[in-house]
This record gives C-alpha cells, sequence and structure tokens, in this order.
C-alpha cells in the first residue's frame, strides 16, 4: 500500500493508484474533462491539474501515480488560477453557442465554465479564426469541430475500444484537430457509425444527427399513421435521461409516453427480436446440417450474427471474404419495418404508403441501417426514422410529460408481444441465449439444461465469452446431431470482434455460432443511449435486462403467441420464400481505407 | 575554431584516438563509468540540463534485458547549430559517446534521431558508421546503431515525443512519470542524451573528470559548445568555458550596439543590455542549449517576440490546452495590443498566462514558453505596446 497525504488528509491506496482515484477514495473530487473511466490516461487536457508539495510544477492527477509520502493539494490559488485559465482557454477555442446546442445541460464543458469561467472571459475569442467545419455526411451523427476541445476521448474510444480509429489527430499547434483519413466526409471512411464516440464526447461535438422533427411531423400529419417500435435496451436505460438512476427499468412508462406522445401503435421490437431467433435458429440448423449430413464444404461455418449495424459495417470493412458467414437475417429493426408495411398494413388494413415507421434505438448505426438500399423490399423503405433513446427522451421532455407520475401501459397489438429471450437482446450474449433457449429445444424437445433457463456462460461483461453445448436425446428430424458438441463464442466491442475474426481468419476459432455486437456490453451500452456511460452504468442497465427476462411469463422466442400466428397466416415457416423475400438482406463489401 | 577574448577550450572538436579511448572505457566497468561522468558533473548540453551521470546510474539500475541509448539529434530550438557541425566533424566520437553510455548502462542498442533537415548529411554518416561499427568489433565490443529521421517537427525533440516519434507514432510527448529511465523507447529503460552530451561524456572518460572539473563553475561545469547568431560580426560555433556573463560574451561578439541577447533559442530567455553584467551564461542565471543570438539597436522586441510565439503556436504539439491555445493567444494577444485593439494592461493578463503555462503545461515545451514571453514583455515592454 501507498500512503499519501491529500488536502492534509492520510490515504492509503494500492500501487499504481492515480492521485486522481486516491482523491476519489476521500470524496475529494477533481474536475476532469479529457478523462474517462473506459479509456486510457490523455493527461492532456490539464484540467485536473493539482499541486504536489516540492515539484517544480502542478501534476495531472489523472496521469499520475500515486507515490509514498507524496503531499498533494487540489484547491491552491496556485491550482485554482491555472484551472481557470485552462477552462478559459478552452472556452476560447470552442462556439460556446450553448442554447442552441443539443448538449446544452449535458455538456462537460459547460459545467466547468459555470465553475470556473462565469463572467466575462479573460481570453481572445479564437472561434472565427479557424474556419471550423461541420460534418454531416453521416446518416447518424455530425461532427462539428467548432465543439470540439480536442480532449482525444472520441479518438481514444474509437481505436481502443473500437479498432476502427475512423478519426485520429491531425496537424499540431494551433491547426491540430480531430479528423478522419485525408479529411474525407464520415459517410467516406471505414466508420461504423457506432456512435460510441458520441457516448463520450464532453460536448456537442459528437452527436447524432436526430430526427425528432421528422417525426413530430408524421405524428401530427393526420393522413399518417405512425408505428413505433422500441428496442429492448431503451427500456432499461431511458430512465437516466429523465431523472432515473441507472438500472430502472421504465417500460410500463415509456409505453404510456409514446402513446402520449401520439403514436398511433406502440409496438416491440422484441416481437421480430423473437422472429429473428426463428429465423436465425433455422438458418444455422440448416448449414449445420448442410455441413454435418450432407458434406457440403461450401457451407459457411462458423455462422455470425446480423443483429449489430456496427458490426455489420466492421465485417464489410474488414473482413469481407467473410460475409457468406454472416446470417443473412435482417435486424429485428428492419424485420419489424418490413412486417409493419406488410403484414401490419394487411392486418390493419391501412395503405402501406401512408405508414410511417419509426424505431427507438439504443444505437446510432441504426440509422445508417434504416438508410441502406438494401432495406427497402417490400417496395417502401422498412424504417422510416430512427431515434436513439436520448432523442426519446427529448420528445418526452417536449412533450411535457410527467414521466414519472404515468401510468404503466402494455404494447399495442399486433406486433406487440414479447418473450425474454427477446429482451435479453439487448446485453452482449443475448442473442446466443435466446437462439439456444429455442434451438436446444427444437432439436432435442426438452429445455436447455439450465436452471430456470439462464444461460449464465454467456453472460457477463468478458469482451470475450466461449462456451459448448453437448446436444443429446435428439429429436427424430434432428437426429444427425446427436452427441455432436455444439461450440459458440460471443464478443461486444469491436475491439474484441476483431480479437474473434483474427483467430477465425487464421483457422483456429473451432466454433460453429457467433454473436458480435459493436458496442461494450452489447446494446445496453450503445451509441444511443444516455449520456455518461461507463462500466458500473453498463453492468446495472443488464441487471435490468435479466430482471425483465426473469419477469416475463413467456422466455422463449418459439413461444411468442404472436410469432406463431404470423408463421400461421403470411410467412408459412422460417426461411420460407416470403421469409427470404422480407427478413433476410445481403451484404456489400466496402474498402478498408 | 575562432580566437576569443574569453576561455577558448578545445575538447568536443578534438583530434582523438577514438579506438584507443574505446578500448579504455570498454575495460573500465560500467560503475566506474558512470562514477567518472558523475563527478565531472556533467549536465545534458540539449538545454535541459540533467545530470547525466545520474541519467545513466537510473537507466543502468533497471533490470530489463533490453535498453536503449538514443542521441537526440533532433536540433530544432532556433539559433542552434552546433549540433549539426559536431556530427559533421566528429561523428565518431558521438557514436563512441553512445557506445560508452550504452557500457555504462547495459544497452546494445543506439538510436540516432537526426533532424529531418539534416538528411543530407546522412549518406557521409553511413559511411561513418560502418567504419565505426567495425572498429568497435576489432576491439570485440558488441554494440549496434541505426539512425532514424526526423520530418520536421520541433515537439520531437522532445524526448518522449522522440520516443513515440521513432516508435511510428505520432509524435507527442508522453506523461511522466515513468521517466524514461524507467520506460522509455519502446518502453524499455532508455538513456537518452544530447549529441554534445555525448561527445563530453567519451572526452571525461578519456581525459579524467578532474580534468574537466578545472573548466566552469560550482554549477555548470566545464565547457560547451555556443551557436553564435544574430547581429554580430563572428557567428559561428565556439567552445567556451561556463560561467561568463552575458557582458563578457558581449565584449567578445557583439556588434557594439547589443541590446539585448536571447540565451537559449525561442524557449530561453531575453537578458536586455542592463542586466548583461549580473547575468552569468549556465545553469546558476540562464541556461542554454548553445543558442546565442544577439540582438542590436535596429531590431524591434516586438517583431522578435511575434517571431518566437508563431513558432510556438505552430510547433505545440497541439494536445494539451495550456501550450495549445496558450500559444495562440499570446501571439493574438500582443498583435492586439501592438494594434491598438486591446488595451496595454492586458498584457498583464498575458503574463499570468504565460505563468500559468509554465506549471501546467504537459511537457518542456509549454512549460518553456513562458521563458521568452516574460522575458521579453518584461523587460521591453515599450517595444510591445508602441
Amino acid at each position: 500500500m501507498i500512503n499519501l497525504i491529500i488536502n492534509d488528509q492520510k490515504v492509503s491506496v494500492q500501487a499504481g493508484t492515480t492521485v486522481l482515484a486516491a482523491a476519489k477514495k476521500l470524496k475529494i473530487n477533481i474536475p476532469t474533462l479529457c478523462n474517462h473511466d473506459d479509456l486510457c490516461v490523455a493527461g492532456n487536457c490539464r484540467v485536473c491539474i493539482v499541486e504536489q508539495k516540492g515539484a517544480r510544477t502542478l501534476i495531472a492527477s489523472c496521469a499520475t501515480p500515486a507515490t509514498e509520502g507524496m503531499e498533494i493539494h487540489t484547491n491552491t490559488l496556485k491550482v485554482r488560477n491555472a484551472r481557470k485559465h485552462i477552462v478559459e482557454l478552452l472556452l476560447s477555442e470552442h462556439r460556446s453557442d450553448c442554447t442552441k446546442c443539443y448538449k446544452n445541460q449535458n455538456c462537460e464543458l459547460q459545467s466547468l465554465a459555470n465553475e470556473f469561467a462565469f463572467g466575462d472571459h479573460i481570453f481572445l475569442d479564437l472561434v472565427e479564426d479557424k474556419k471550423y467545419s461541420i460534418d454531416r455526411s453521416s446518416p447518424s451523427f455530425i461532427k462539428d469541430d467548432s465543439k470540439c476541445i480536442r480532449c482525444q476521448r472520441c479518438v481514444r474510444t474509437c481505436s481502443e475500444l473500437q479498432y476502427i480509429s475512423a478519426i485520429a489527430v491531425a496537424n499540431k499547434g494551433a491547426h491540430q484537430k480531430i479528423s478522419s483519413f485525408h479529411d474525407r466526409p464520415m459517410s467516406h471512411v471505414v466508420c461504423t457509425n457506432c456512435g460510441q464516440c458520441v457516448n463520450r464526447c464532453p460536448t456537442g461535438a459528437l452527436v447524432e444527427k436526430t430526427y425528432i422533427d421528422q417525426v413530430w411531423d408524421a405524428i401530427y400529419d393526420p393522413d399518417k399513421h405512425v408505428v413505433v417500435q422500441t428496442a429492448p435496451a431503451v427500456r432499461v436505460a431511458l430512465g437516466e435521461d429523465l431523472g432515473y438512476d441507472p438500472g430502472e427499468r421504465v417500460t410500463g412508462k415509456m409505453v404510456n409516453a409514446l402513446k402520449q406522445l401520439g403514436f398511433n401503435s406502440v409496438l416491440d421490437t422484441d416481437f421480430s427480436a423473437d422472429l429473428t431467433i426463428m429465423e436465425e435458429g433455422t438458418e444455422l440448423l440448416v448449414r449445420l446440417k448442410k455441413a454435418l449430413v450432407d458434406g457440403d464444404t461450401k457451407v459457411s461455418l462458423p455462422m455470425f450474427t446480423s443483429c449489430s449495424p456496427g458490426w455489420i459495417k466492421f465485417i464489410e470493412h474488414k473482413y469481407p471474404e467473410f460475409l457468406p458467414n454472416l446470417s443473412t437475417c435482417k435486424s429485428p429493426q428492419q424485420m419489424f419495418g418490413a412486417l409493419a408495411k406488410t403484414y401490419y398494413a394487411k392486418k390493419r388494413n391501412i395503405d402501406p404508403s401512408k405508414i410511417v415507421s419509426v424505431s427507438i434505438m439504443p444505437c446510432t448505426a441504426k440509422k445508417f441501417e434504416a438508410d441502406r438500399p438494401e432495406m427497402r423490399a417490400s417496395g417502401y423503405k422498412d424504417v422510416d426514422y430512427v431515434l436513439t433513446t436520448r432523442e426519446l427522451a427529448v420528445m418526452i421532455k417536449q412533450a411535457g410529460l410527467d414521466f414519472r407520475n404515468l401510468e404503466e401501459a402494455i404494447y399495442d397489438s399486433i406486433m406487440g408481444e414479447s418473450t425474454g429471450a427477446a429482451v435479453i437482446f439487448g446485453a452482449t450474449g443475448g442473442v446466443m441465449e435466446a437462439a439456444l433457449r429455442t434451438a436446444y429445444e427444437i432439436v432435442t424437445g426438452r429445455e436447455v439444461p439450465f436452471g430456470n433457463l439462464n444461460i449464465t456462460p454467456v453472460r457477463g461483461m468478458d469482451g470475450v465469452k466461449e462456451a459448448s453445448i453437448k446436444i443429446e436425446g435428439c429429436v427424430e428430424a434432428w437426429s444427425f446431431l446427436e452427441g455432436a458438441e455444439l461450440k459458440i463464442a460471443i464478443a461486444h466491442g469491436l475491439v474484441n470482434a476483431n480479437k474473434i475474426m483474427k483467430l477465425v481468419k487464421e483457422g483456429n476459432a473451432p466454433y460453429h455460432f457467433i454473436e458480435i455486437m459493436a458496442c461494450p456490453g452489447g446494446c445496453i451500452g450503445g451509441g444511443g443511449q444516455p449520456i455518461p456511460t461507463n462500466m458500473q452504468i453498463r453492468k446495472n442497465r443488464m441487471k435490468a435486462i435479466y430482471s425483465e427476462d426473469e419477469n416475463m411469463v413467456l422466455r422463449k422466442s418459439h413461444l411468442n403467441p404472436e410469432v406463431v400466428a404470423i408463421y400461421k397466416e403470411f410467412l408459412d415457416k422460417p426461411n420460407s420464400h416470403k421469409s427470404h423475400e422480407l427478413l433476410h438482406t445481403h451484404y456489400v463489401e466496402r474498402d478498408n481505407f | 575554431m575562432e580566437n576569443t577574448g574569453l576561455n577558448k577550450v578545445d575538447l568536443i572538436f578534438e583530434k582523438i584516438d577514438n579506438k584507443e579511448v574505446l578500448a579504455k572505457a570498454f575495460k573500465m566497468t560500467k560503475e566506474e563509468i558512470i562514477k567518472e561522468v558523475l563527478d565531472s558533473g556533467l549536465k545534458g548540453r540539449g538545454g535541459a540540463g540533467f545530470p547525466t551521470g545520474m541519467k545513466w546510474k537510473f537507466t543502468s539500475e533497471e533490470k530489463s534485458p533490453e535498453k536503449y541509448i538514443v542521441c537526440n539529434a533532433d536540433e530544432g530550438e532556433p539559433g542552434t547549430f552546433k549540433d549539426r557541425e559536431i556530427l559533421d566533424r566528429v561523428s565518431n566520437k558521438v557514436h563512441g559517446g553512445m557506445a560508452i553510455a550504452g557500457k555504462a548502462i547495459g544497452a546494445k542498442k543506439g538510436v540516432v534521431y537526426l533532424r529531418g533537415e539534416y538528411r543530407y548529411m546522412l549518406p557521409k554518416l553511413m559511411i561513418e558508421l560502418t567504419s565505426f561499427h567495425k572498429m568497435i568489433k576489432e576491439i570485440g565490443y558488441d554494440f549496434n546503431i541505426e539512425y532514424r529521421m526526423g520530418s520536421g517537427a520541433y515537439i520531437c525533440g522532445e524526448e518522449s515525443a522522440l520516443f513515440e516519434s521513432i516508435e511510428g507514432k505520432r509524435g507527442e510527448p508522453r506523461n511522466k512519470p515513468p521517466y524514461p529511465t524507467v520506460s522509455g523507447l519502446f518502453e524499455k529503460p532508455t538513456s537518452i542524451n544530447n549529441v554534445e552530451t555525448l561527445v563530453t561524456a567519451m572526452m571525461i572518460v578519456k581525459h579524467g573528470a578532474k580534468n574537466f572539473i578545472q573548466y566552469g563553475t560550482k554549477d555548470s561545469r566545464g565547457s560547451k559548445v555556443f551557436s553564435v547568431s544574430g547581429d554580430t560580426p563572428t557567428p559561428g560555433i565556439f567552445e567556451l568555458e561556463l560561467g561568463m556573463t552575458v557582458l563578457q560574451f558581449v565584449d567578445e561578439f557583439g556588434d557594439g550596439d547589443t541590446k539585448a541577447v536571447q540565451v537559449g533559442g525561442a524557449s530561453g530567455f531575453c537578458v536586455p543590455r542592463k542586466k548583461f553584467a549580473e547575468t552569468i551564461i549556465g545553469f546558476e542565471g540562464v541556461p542554454t542549449g548553445g543558442s546565442m543570438k544577439l540582438f542590436n539597436s535596429s531590431r524591434s522586441m516586438y517583431n522578435v517576440l511575434h517571431n518566437y510565439l508563431d513558432f510556438f503556436t505552430e510547433e505545440s504539439c497541439g494536445q494539451c490546452t495550456p501550450c495549445r491555445v496558450g500559444c495562440q493567444q499570446l501571439l493574438k494577444g500582443v498583435e492586439k495590443v501592438k494594434k491598438g485593439e486591446a488595451k496595454s494592461t492586458y498584457l498583464n493578463e498575458l503574463m499570468k498566462l504565460a505563468d500559468s503555462m509554465k506549471i501546467a503545461a504537459k511537457c518542456g515545451l509549454g512549460q518553456s514558453v513562458g521563458n521568452a514571453f516574460k522575458s521579453i514583455v518584461g523587460n521591453f515592454k515599450e517595444e510591445i505596446i508602441y
């Protein structure tokens, strides 16, 4: 243990602990900006400077390990003056149009300014000299350099968590900026639109592209029938933007709120998540049969899940030779969209051209996915507008709803029915668990051999998880799988996806089925979720997801009555001709630069 | 070597038998080498002045199968051109100094990081390096040096940015600690020394620490090479004993009308005429990596300052706030004051900013911008305002 003194209080910490963390232990708050729990230390904003007795300069507390006998003062005049200067300097490069900024009141620079730089600014405004540009080219997010304070959180996120480096530091001195490859528009570089940078940007430099106004227009257009679907991960995070602690489930209140906002039908992506299990599970079993029984050597195994649009774009850019290994299933969002304008339209007797399909997603990449040209097989765009969890919170606030006191409501029908299997799609390992619950039962006629259906080996925050299940006692139709060991792997965060893909490429991945989610923790940590994010917040959301599952009556996708019904009435059977037409897709190879 | 009235020394460029000195050094233990350098009181000649013996001692004490000795030849400080001359005339002594340092710290590999603008020297240096490698092989010693080129960024002369650059990354200073002696190039214990430091160390091994401490003062032992430029009839490279006052220097090199001397380049200090007599050139007064720039009364100190600030505004790596934005503010601020668009009292705010930069910036670059700013504005306020 290392003993040091901070503000005259003694504290003992493990070797390697930073001064910042040691201060936190004493409940002494040191302001930070470039520091983020999910990322490596940068030490570049200098906001967290403190005074160390005997040191020539102030030290960055986030970047300095505590040493024996250290004496630290966090709030001396010297520290305060320098910190004020630093905040003032940041403000002088930053376009402070707070009142019209999307991040107003959720901006770390604004909070610091409030504390250290209120009143007249000391320094000259440099913004006009800078010729800043705003990049609106991505359908998912906006990059506004005039709001950027060069903390490089986004750069670290993109390289450390996502293994992409779509953005990096360019130029030096006054010209230093966060730039893309050759300064190309973000729509034309290797970017997965995952939005993890958006989640970690302390200012309004990186924000999602909002479609709130378009959605309001649709809601108030009497000629339109607006359906909305909500992804599983939204219900365990939305509360954070409306005054709840991380990990509160607000499903019923959210459904009521959506009804109050004026959506004509409030439906659940869970429905199409269950459908995905039917389609994807069948696809996997068919591939396995081809490989094991028919001896077809051209079958692409392992099969990868295809729910995460960030992951899809990643593999399209980085490992296009493995596109045949992707499940051809559209994501639940897109399946839902395609059915909204066909099955739903037919059942409700509505002209599909009058239907506006909106989805509430924990994701920014979904905005890109909805715009993909492949996603209009019905003759209409599957999903017209994608809003993030954050945007929904904004709409709820705009409508003046007293969210906390709303009654709980239930989803409309049709396409509003859900199972626990669908809910857990929101956490890493969830798709795998849902698929196993159904596939194992189809093949053996029995429930998965895990207590209370909880397949714990696939759960949790480990970056790469693997498991295997021995298949025994098969029913007649699947007897060829008797004694087989199904090997599976799960990765979340693209840096972990890349680890698995390297193994696959080297031929060292003995798996049959691999679930990959682009974001840390899966969709609960998606780029459209409330800000801030950190491991604890994601864990709380994950816990909420699993408790939502446990509280469901139905917990297996194939038992979803609406799923049973749609196969009977409309789709015939999983992987039918109609399914392929509406619910499956194809992928495109993209440049890796 | 020009003849000067100051105490002229001939150490760096002294003709020696390299092989003989190296053979002697390789027979010494690492402790003996380090003791000799410690006893000499040699401080780094790049400008920061860290005791060389201490640096070697710390690095030698690290337990690592792999260590590096890096020669900092990214001579970028405005007004410094002595390393170029040393490499041009006595590169063998640079390589020899690296081998001796390698022996002292336990490194088998050396890297010279050569300033991008010195690329033209590379063919000649490669020939000399080949014969150097041959020579130490003959002595029976295993040590290998390679050259890496800079690309013109001033910040890459900062030791940890230099490592980043060698490693193929963007040249940005790292957080310290850990210091290079613990985790330097490729995260291995590294001693990084200036070109001149390495040659001086070799000469200390040859002549002994006792001989070296005859020269200089208690805080600034020995001699060093100065790059003299500006308003002087005799610009060039001069090796002089440390400890002289600026007045003595100006008497020798001035043109009779010297109003200020910038000691230590853009990151150094401006000494005005009224302080010539009391200011010692050395670590007890104004330290310098060698740059000595004389200004006569025809020069506008506003232009001098503007030039330096312009330089820093371009050459800051841009990662830390005090340096990236501070430099821009200082530059724009003095421009506004000069034009009368800001009150002259705004200079007081800028002086405070310079103080903050000195204690809050991440590396030596940002921390030293305030030196030039404060010494020029402090001494020549009227030239900045009017």
